[in-house]
């Protein structure tokens, strides 16, 4: 328990305070123009739309804070401390709309417009106020008791919500993939004409908390059973699996259709300089800012290898290009590497951020144009054909990008578990010590850049022949912030991560097109929170978890702090 | 016989301890010095451009570099405080010139700005170091002090982070135009100094850099908060032992930085006349290449470090790659501020006044 909820002044205090701060935060969010964004986002038609699902989170939230921080006292108390902070936040909401009707705040607030105002309103005009604030105690109460209830319980509820959560989100999509025989039936049994109805989502909650209580029951037999096999059998099962997922990849585009195999390309387009990031970042410790380079590189050696337009060097086939392309992102890697070796930490983000800002600026100039084209950049790329098979849109390309990253994480995972990927980690942990021990550390960060450069190189190659043309605009610094933070979010050093890492920032706001305008709004926030809840990230490395679990719980212990603040000290 | 043998093993030795990278970094060095070398002196032997034009480029390379130099301040207090960059630092300075923005709207609707610019001009600023300050020290409190102790690449990570939320939250906030800031009617044109022709904007933007610097050199030097800070700087742990309370001294470090930052963003809008949601972020590496020029953590050199970016990133177009024959050297103008920045931090990653800090901060 916290010191300050021991007393009753602390007490409201802390509610009041986090009623507050998730007040504040749902204000920001509706002037930000996210709620007003998502506000035709129906999750269940005609009940709940994305816009009132973010802001009754708040008051959720309010009330889970409180909820936590009051553990070990009786439930009711937890429970109306939940829902007041849930009705500061109403309070807070409101404020906005009142304040709003009466003064002009969009002279300075774009966003706080009057649909802005109905939609907190419930479009009631200031008949709706109350309504907001009832909602919001409502889920302040709610969020309050689901620390409460025993996990048997909550597992299931969570799993259910989070399913026709997540299916109403999408629920085009789905439509989509739900076309015809049997998925017709399922669609008219889950959806209306506006989206997903009330008692889809209901069968949803119903499927989703089942499947979950089943798994709870049977997870742990079923792995025993997969343990006790004999290894010719474990390796016949594993042999399946990998079977189903090939099987499933195969079919994927054709059933997911064509908007999302082209989303998918661009996941896996990510993920491939996400595993050349991460080995620069993850492995080695080098931080790269400039890391769009190598991937610009690729593009633009494949767009003037093989274009039919005027800037063309030579005309050759993609398949030859790309080993070329792979290799001069390689050799880019290492001359870009060179001057930098001797630089650490901060400086080197810096620095790397200064050479792909210099490239990008070069390829953009008049100066370069004769040769690289401007801001017109090369145009008129063919794409590649094997053996008479043209892989012309994302459906197709999509197995290009799944057997280039399958083959780049092999190449990636080998790397790791070789002599110099313990180089590279022990580069990470320290790079006096590594030199002290006898590593090269000169050749090991070298490698590090060039493959790493190696790696963007193949997702530049296959990107120049998804658009069929190669701009500067593409390459700009933004690209290296969203693999920093892909593989950030998936967890530094680990390879699943990456794949986790892309889906998830990569995939989802192109799912949700209304993201698009707040998509480094998210980023930003994500690489704040996660460096301080999660720093290992989604899917961490064992080595990761430890370390940054145990720094981060050991200032805890006031003698331990003074001490680790000696060791920061030292590497300073 | 003997001392030839020690001749040649010293050579050897010499020659061994020169490594292939060396060499590369010696290239590397000679090709730009060449570069520069050839480049100016095609340009002057050309004498394409008469002397005013040079004067008109020192001018305005001097007001952008004074610029520079506030906003470098920031990243050279905080740095030499938290061994951090600052990178939401340049975001900071974006906040400050856009919110004075609508300030400066309000008093050119009221009719107040061009009747009294002087008090326009104070109030402007005001709100812009307002707004910085309570942006940084809100960046401060969420994304830089719980993360204190953590490893090294977190906290640029979370300060990475910050920089695009603050960036994507102006662009929500704001919008994602550019806006027009209003113009002083009494800064258009030019004042005669000393017989020269000097753009009123321009004058106005040094004379208050200058002041400001000068400000801030005394509260860093002479106050007593000034000296806890650089207690603060030198050792993190004996300031705290010395009762020095090093949460509050961070947070007045933040701010004081911020603050300069914010000013720097309104004499900023006031020589380019327009703000937009990303304008903080090159303005916020050349700032921070400026502070590492001059030597990181040292306050007179992050002025002096701005005066040289701003001047060379003005006159370097013409005067080294016009030479070379490099067609519209303008657009490369930012290309000579990054190739700055990689030079200062392979060659002299302490700066110019940095050698007393060298070991232990570099």
């Amino acid at each position: 328990m916290e010191p300050a909820a021991k007393t009753a002044r602390g007490v409201w205090r802390s509610v009041v305070q986090t009623g507050a701060l998730w007040g504040a935060g749902a204000i920001f969010l509706a002037l930000v123009g996210l709620v007003e964004a998502v506000s035709h986002r129906q999750i269940v038609a005609g009940v709940l739309s994305l816009a009132y699902a973010l802001l009754l989170l708040a008051g959720l939230g309010a009330g889970t804070q409180v909820s936590r921080r009051w553990a070990g006292r009786a439930a009711w108390q937890r429970i109306v401390g939940g829902a007041l902070a849930g009705a500061l936040v109403g309070v807070a909401v409101e404020l906005l709309v009142v304040i709003g009707r009466s003064v002009n705040l969009r002279i300075m607030l774009i966003n706080a417009s009057p649909p802005l105002y109905e939609i907190l309103s419930f479009g009631r005009g200031l008949g709706g106020v109350p309504l907001m604030m009832l909602a919001q105690t409502g889920a302040g109460a709610i969020g309050a008791a689901a620390p409460l209830l025993p996990p048997w319980f909550r597992r299931p509820v969570i799993a259910g919500l989070s399913m026709a959560f997540v299916i109403g989100l999408f629920q085009d999509l789905v439509q989509l993939m739900l076309q015809s025989g049997v998925r017709a039936g399922l669609r008219s049994l889950l959806f209306t004409g506006d989206g997903l109805a009330l008692h889809g989502a209901v069968l949803l909650f119903v499927f989703a908390a089942g499947l979950s209580v089943l798994r709870a029951r049977y997870r742990a037999p079923a792995g025993r059973w997969a343990v006790g096999l004999p290894p010719q059998r474990r390796r016949v099962l594993r042999w399946i699996t990998m079977g189903a997922v090939v099987a499933a990849i195969l079919i994927l585009p054709w059933v997911a259709g064509l908007f999302i195999s082209q989303v998918l390309v661009l996941v896996g387009l990510y993920t491939l300089m996400g595993l050349g990031l991460n080995l620069e970042v993850g492995f080695a410790g080098l931080l790269d800012l400039g890391f769009v380079a190598f991937f610009a590189i690729g593009a633009y050696t494949v767009g003037l290898l093989t274009t039919t337009g005027p800037l063309a060097v030579a005309h050759l086939a993609w398949w030859t290009v790309v080993p070329i392309a792979t290799v001069v992102s390689l050799i880019a890697g290492v001359f870009f590497g060179l001057p930098i070796l001797r630089i650490r930490g901060d400086y080197l983000a810096i620095a790397t951020l200064g050479f792909g800002e210099i490239i990008r600026l070069l390829v953009l100039s008049d100066f370069l144009r004769p040769w690289l084209g401007g801001s017109q950049g090369v145009l008129g790329i063919p794409r590649p054909v094997l053996v008479g098979l043209e892989f012309r849109g994302p459906q197709q390309l999509i197995y290009l990008t799944v057997v280039a990253s399958a083959l780049v994480a092999f190449v990636a995972a080998r790397l790791r578990d070789s002599r110099l990927g313990r180089a590279w980690m022990a580069v990470r942990e320290d790079e006096d010590v590594a030199e002290a021990l006898g590593i090269n550390t000169v050749n090991v960060k070298l490698l590090a850049y060039g493959i790493g450069g190696a790696f963007a190189g193949v997702s530049g190659a296959i990107f120049a022949v998804m658009l069929g043309s190669v701009f500067p605009h593409s390459f700009n610094v933004l690209i290296s912030i969203n693999v920093l933070a892909l593989i950030i979010v998936g967890g530094m050093g680990s390879l699943p991560g990456v794949m986790v890492g892309s889906l998830a920032l990569v995939g989802l706001p192109e799912l949700l097109r209304e993201f698009s305008d707040f998509r480094f709004l998210v980023y930003g926030a994500v690489l704040i929170v996660m460096m301080q809840l999660r720093p290992e990230g989604l899917w961490p490395t064992a080595v990761a978890r430890r370390e940054l679990h145990d720094g981060a719980q050991a200032p805890a212990v006031p003698g331990h702090a003074v001490e680790l603040a000696g060791a920061k000290e030292g590497d300073g | 016989m003997a001392a030839t043998l020690v001749a040649a093993r010293i050579q050897r030795n010499w020659l061994q301890r020169l490594s292939v990278i060396d060499i590369f970094l010696w290239a590397f060095r000679l090709a730009v010095l060449a570069a520069v070398v050839v480049g100016t002196f095609r340009t002057l032997y050309s004498g394409r451009y008469a002397g005013e034009v040079w004067l008109d480029f020192v001018v305005f390379g001097v007001s952008q570099g004074s610029v520079y130099a506030l906003i470098a301040l920031g990243y050279t207090m905080v740095y030499g405080i938290l061994r951090m960059i600052n990178f939401a630092h340049g975001d900071i300075f974006m906040c400050g010139a856009y919110t004075a923005y609508y300030a400066a709207g309000a008093l050119y609707r009221a009719g107040v700005f061009n009747r009294q610019p002087l008090l326009s001009l104070a109030i402007i600023l005001a709100v812009a170091v307002t707004a910085s300050t309570s942006v940084a020290l809100l960046v401060e409190r969420v994304a830089y002090r719980p993360l204190r102790r953590a490893p090294r690449l977190v906290p640029l990570i979370s300060a990475i982070g910050a920089s695009f939320f603050i960036e994507y939250a102006v662009r929500g906030l704001y919008g994602s135009g550019f806006q027009a800031y209003p113009e002083f009617e009494v800064f258009k044109g030019k004042w005669n100094v000393f017989g020269i022709g000097i753009l009123r904007t321009q004058a106005v933007v040094i004379v208050a850099t200058l002041i400001l610097m000068g400000l801030l050199y005394l509260f860093v030097m002479r106050t007593k908060t000034g000296t806890a800070m650089r207690a603060v700087s030198e050792d993190m742990e004996v300031a705290a032992l010395m009762g020095i309370n090093v949460d509050r001294i961070i947070v007045i470090t933040f701010a004081v930085g911020a603050a300069a930052a914010g000013a720097a963003g309104v004499l900023y809008a006031l020589v380019f006349k327009q703000v937009h949601f990303f304008m903080g972020f090159y303005p916020g590496i050349k700032a921070f290449t400026a502070a590492v020029l001059g030597g990181i953590g040292n306050i007179p050199g992050a002025m002096l470090g701005g005066l040289f970016l701003g001047l060379f990133e003005s006159v370097g177009p013409i005067l080294v790659l016009d030479g070379l024959g490099i067609v519209a050297p303008y657009q490369l103008k930012d290309v000579i501020a990054f190739t700055m920045l990689v030079m200062v931090l392979i060659f002299r990653p302490s700066g110019i006044l940095g050698e007393r800090l060298a070991g232990k901060k570099a």
